[in-house]
């Protein structure tokens, strides 16, 4: 049943690159991965890949299939004309360090500038209550396998390299977001969203939730809900001179 | 050799799973400045492939739940060889566990009186399994990485710094640790790695190491474990002077994908089947009702009618038998298989299409609705799914103290998770994996940072010598510089195919004598691996390190089985088809000597009279030999 396909892959590095031709016998019920990796084990070892699970759990092989931004571990190759060629790319948002592997670590630092969860005091392990409707909202977003498709998705960043500096992107403020709504978190992080995150770069375009293997609805049930809390914090005048006390008090 | 970073840690955790990272907590939390190694990015390991929870008896469901009964299904489910110390500690820490993570903002589905909800699972008494759908493992995984990142924002308030005190190296592959000194002064202190993107070396000297490294399944054709899984830890700990036990105990999970080819061996998580899912063969039959063993006979429903009722009245009615350990299932479906029984493409069905509303599906086992539409085209709402043994775990590793987790034998060395032997005995439960990575990776964490701190106050510094660090570059770069040589891939494959057919679920003398030759010859072919392209995330390259590490844990697998002559728990042997008493006295121990792989047998620590109280004594003679159940019941009494 299997058939000979010709692939399109881009090899290099940050320096230079391009791409390169291969043909490869496809079987049935095959994805994406298995075919590099029939590459990468009969005629190019050293073809970068990233990957772990192969099984959409951890988010690891993240790249552009004919220019749209897939899982190779969940991009089947019967969704592709056989005969026709099928071209493989990195993220184009973040630096390419070899062939289909790029540097993500702008996701990683971005991350770090989420503050934690917080619990309220005295509330010891063991004693946490919570109902299932409300952990459920936070839950969609904790399926989130930080695969970052959202993230090189997201025009705000992709086409602007420049804003990086200034915007988390979707992934991070869907982080913003489960946190805002966990039952159980105590602190405010809408000034942070707004004035560090970049949440107003968000013009809700929806491309990240297009992209999503997890199917979470980012922009309608995190980024638009986060949105409205801090319009409702900015503009609400007890809200705005409440936070400007706290400020005073030393609390930035 | 000039391009090399040099670090300086108090403790260095190599492995970025659950118990590596929460390893790598306890130590930051005890004061001592942590890196944590990982070859994949973070928060990438292998436990997000964890799917239906952690076991821990936190009564939440139903109140007669106790440490008690989740240490007695342990050693049930281990066919009494675990170490009981870990077992007993498992038990009993595990609830607190699971509750700091939910203070570290895990979000676990919960019971309607808004507690932990928790499900059933194959060898569990009772509802015991914490989890958020069927991703239990993604959730912890998020967890502890954002706990670590917590910590950072501490440090960073603290020293400006983030990774002031805890820092993880992603995508930075260990291929050493060095020791140093002599007599009682030898000890840990440092590891040589790799960045996989630059290919550059780094040298961390430090005072302890722990490794959590996770298994060995990739050296199976069929498997449920990814690339990392080669068994490096395990390698690591011996050539430096450690041990490993109970190596021929291999998990291969009953229900993996079978079809398409490209997803063969890929999880399907036992919560099917602890959620109402039911295995039949061709003919349609309810076939694990034939498999009941003897040791579990008065544990498990004889008939449909009293296994359907349990789901609503399990007080009152037995469990079905499709929730045995995963050892008896997986050699059911194997036996079903081979008699001409078997699906279209070589498992079984499971089916939880008839026994479940669709809408009920979804929300429970939502991954696995999306796995087998999206990979296998298979609607699990409506039809059935065809599932066969996958290689999914290894229950020995490195031989550990049970309360301490320092490795026997190396100064310095900590283990934790599936890299360490012991608490499961012969065979896994379900949901003891989770559980096992946070208390016993906790307790290395903390015990690592005890000993470095203590070592630490003596004045001791750690400092590797030139010579030796030198010596692992050079090792490090032979693929590079041979001038022909065999493609490590071809290689990894044929690995694959002797341990799957030779060292599978079912094995003998004969093919475990063959598969030893072959690995020997495996072994010789990989001296003249050539390695194509530069250092910069090289994969071939990774894997021409990895390969030998692979082969030694192979080696030490397909030996230890050759000399276990009985049946228990994940080794079978159609030579020696029966569970020995005898043998259940002992463990298998493998070492390096001079280089030389060497297998010893050595006494299992003697249950405790205490703890053997909690079986009765009719059960632990199905066990354990008369003179021992004697000997018990005079201690006690």
């Amino acid at each position: 049943m299997g058939y000979q396909a010709s692939f399109r892959i881009w090899r290099g590095d940050k320096g230079d690159g391009s791409l390169k031709d291969y043909t490869v016998e496809v079987n049935d019920g095959e994805v994406i991965l298995d075919v590099l990796h029939r590459i990468q084990a009969e005629q190019e070892n050293d073809l970068a890949i990233r990957w772990n699970c192969k099984a959409g759990k951890c988010g690891s092989c993240s790249a552009e299939v004919n220019g749209k931004p897939r899982l190779m571990c969940l991009t089947r190759m019967n969704i592709f004309p056989e005969g026709e060629p099928i071209t493989v790319t990195p993220l184009r948002t973040f630096p390419v360090i070899r062939d289909l592997v790029t540097d993500v670590h702008f996701n990683y630092d971005k991350a770090r500038e989420v503050p934690a969860f917080q619990p309220p005091e005295g509330l010891k392990p063991g004693e946490y209550r919570m109902q299932q409707e409300d952990v459920a909202r936070s839950q969609e977003f904790r399926k989130c396998i930080e695969c970052f498709l959202c993230q090189n998705t997201c025009h705000a960043i992709r086409d602007h390299e420049d804003n990086m500096a200034n915007f988390a992107g979707p992934r991070v403020l869907m982080r913003v977001a489960e946190l805002d709504m966990h039952p159980l978190d105590t602190v405010d992080r809408r000034k942070q969203a707004q004035d560090v995150l970049g949440l107003s770069y968000c013009n809700i375009t929806k491309c990240c939730t297009e992209v999503c293997p997890e199917h979470i609805k980012i922009t309608d049930n995190a980024l638009i809900p986060l949105k409205e809390r801090v319009v409702d914090d900015k503009y609400d005048p007890v809200r705005w001179l409440g936070s400007k006390i706290r400020v005073r008090k030393g609390d930035e | 050799m000039s391009d090399i970073q040099r670090y300086k840690f108090d403790v260095v955790v190599i492995g970025a799973g659950g118990a590596g990272l929460r390893a790598a907590i306890a130590a930051r939390e005890s004061g001592m400045s942590t890196a944590v190694m990982s070859k994949s990015l973070f928060g990438k390991a292998h436990t997000v492939m964890a799917e239906g929870g952690i076991a821990a008896s936190m009564a939440n469901v139903n109140s007669n739940d106790n440490w008690k009964v989740h240490f007695c299904d342990t050693m049930r489910g281990g066919k009494f060889l675990n170490h009981y110390r870990m077992a007993e500690l498992h038990a009993k820490e595990a609830p607190e566990r699971v509750w700091e993570l939910e203070s570290w903002g895990a979000l676990f589905d919960r019971t309607k009186d808004g507690r932990i909800s928790q499900r059933n699972f194959g060898g569990h008494e009772y509802p015991r399994l914490a989890h958020v759908g069927d991703r239990t493992g993604l959730e912890m995984i998020r967890t502890l990485q954002q706990k670590i990142v917590a910590l950072q924002q501490e440090d960073k308030r603290l020293s400006g710094d983030y990774e002031s005190r805890i820092r993880v190296f992603a995508e930075c592959t260990v291929t050493k640790i060095f020791m140093t000194g002599e007599g009682d002064d030898h000890r840990v202190c440092g590891v040589l790695a790799y960045w996989r993107p630059s290919g550059e070396f780094v040298l961390i000297e430090t005072s302890a190491v722990i490794i959590a490294s996770g298994g060995i399944g990739k050296s199976f054709k069929v498997t449920s474990n990814s690339w990392e899984y080669t068994g490096d830890g395990h390698a690591l700990a011996l050539e430096c002077g450690g041990s490993l036990i109970n190596m021929e105990f291999v998990q291969f999970h009953p229900t993996g994908m079978v079809w398409p080819p490209s997803v063969r061996g890929l999880l399907v998580t036992e919560s099917v089947r602890g959620d109402g899912g039911v295995l039949t063969n061709s003919d349609g039959r309810r076939f694990m009702f034939d498999y009941i063993p003897d040791v579990f006979k008065d544990k498990y429903a004889t008939t449909e009618e009293e296994a359907d009722r349990w789901y609503t009245d399990p007080d009152n009615n037995r469990r079905p038998p499709e929730l045995l350990p995963r050892d008896e299932v997986s050699r059911s479906i194997n036996t079903e298989v081979k008699a001409g029984r078997g699906s279209p493409h070589g498992g079984v069905f499971l089916d939880v299409s008839k026994r479940l509303p669709a809408d009920v599906i979804r929300a429970k086992l939502p991954s696995m609705w999306h796995q087998f539409t999206e990979l296998a085209d298979v609607d699990i709402t409506e039809e059935p799914m065809e599932v066969g043994p996958t290689c999914h775990y290894v229950m020995g590793g490195i031989e550990v103290d049970q309360d301490t987790q320092a490795a026997v034998g190396v100064r310095g060395l900590f283990c934790a998770g599936e890299a360490a032997g012991g608490l499961h005995g012969s065979n896994r439960l379900g949901g003891n994996s989770l559980s096992d990575l946070l208390v016993f990776g906790r307790r290395a964490g903390l015990y690592a940072a005890e000993y470095a701190d203590a070592l630490n106050k003596t004045g001791w510094t750690s400092s590797v010598d030139q010579a030796s660090v030198d010596a692992a570059m050079a090792w490090a770069l032979a693929p590079f510089t041979a001038e022909r040589g065999e493609n490590p891939y071809a290689i990894q494959n044929e690995l694959q195919d002797v341990m799957n057919d030779l060292v599978g679920i079912v094995r003998n003398a004969d093919e475990m004598r063959l598969a030893l030759k072959r690995i020997e010859e495996l072994k010789e072919r990989t001296r003249t691996m050539k390695t194509g392209g530069g250092r910069s995330y090289n994969p071939g390259w990774h894997l021409a390190l990895d390969l030998p590490k692979q082969l030694l844990v192979s080696q030490c697998i397909a030996e230890s089985a050759l000399m276990r002559e009985e049946s228990r728990g994940g080794h079978t042997r159609d030579d020696f088809p029966q569970m020995d008493p005898e043998w259940r006295k002992v463990n298998l121990q493998c070492s390096l000597i001079d280089g030389s792989l060497s297998v010893q047998r050595k006494p299992l620590p003697e249950l405790t009279a205490e703890l053997a109280a909690l079986f009765d004594a009719k059960e632990l003679s199905k066990y354990m030999t008369q003179a021992e159940v004697d000997a018990l019941s005079q201690r006690s009494a």
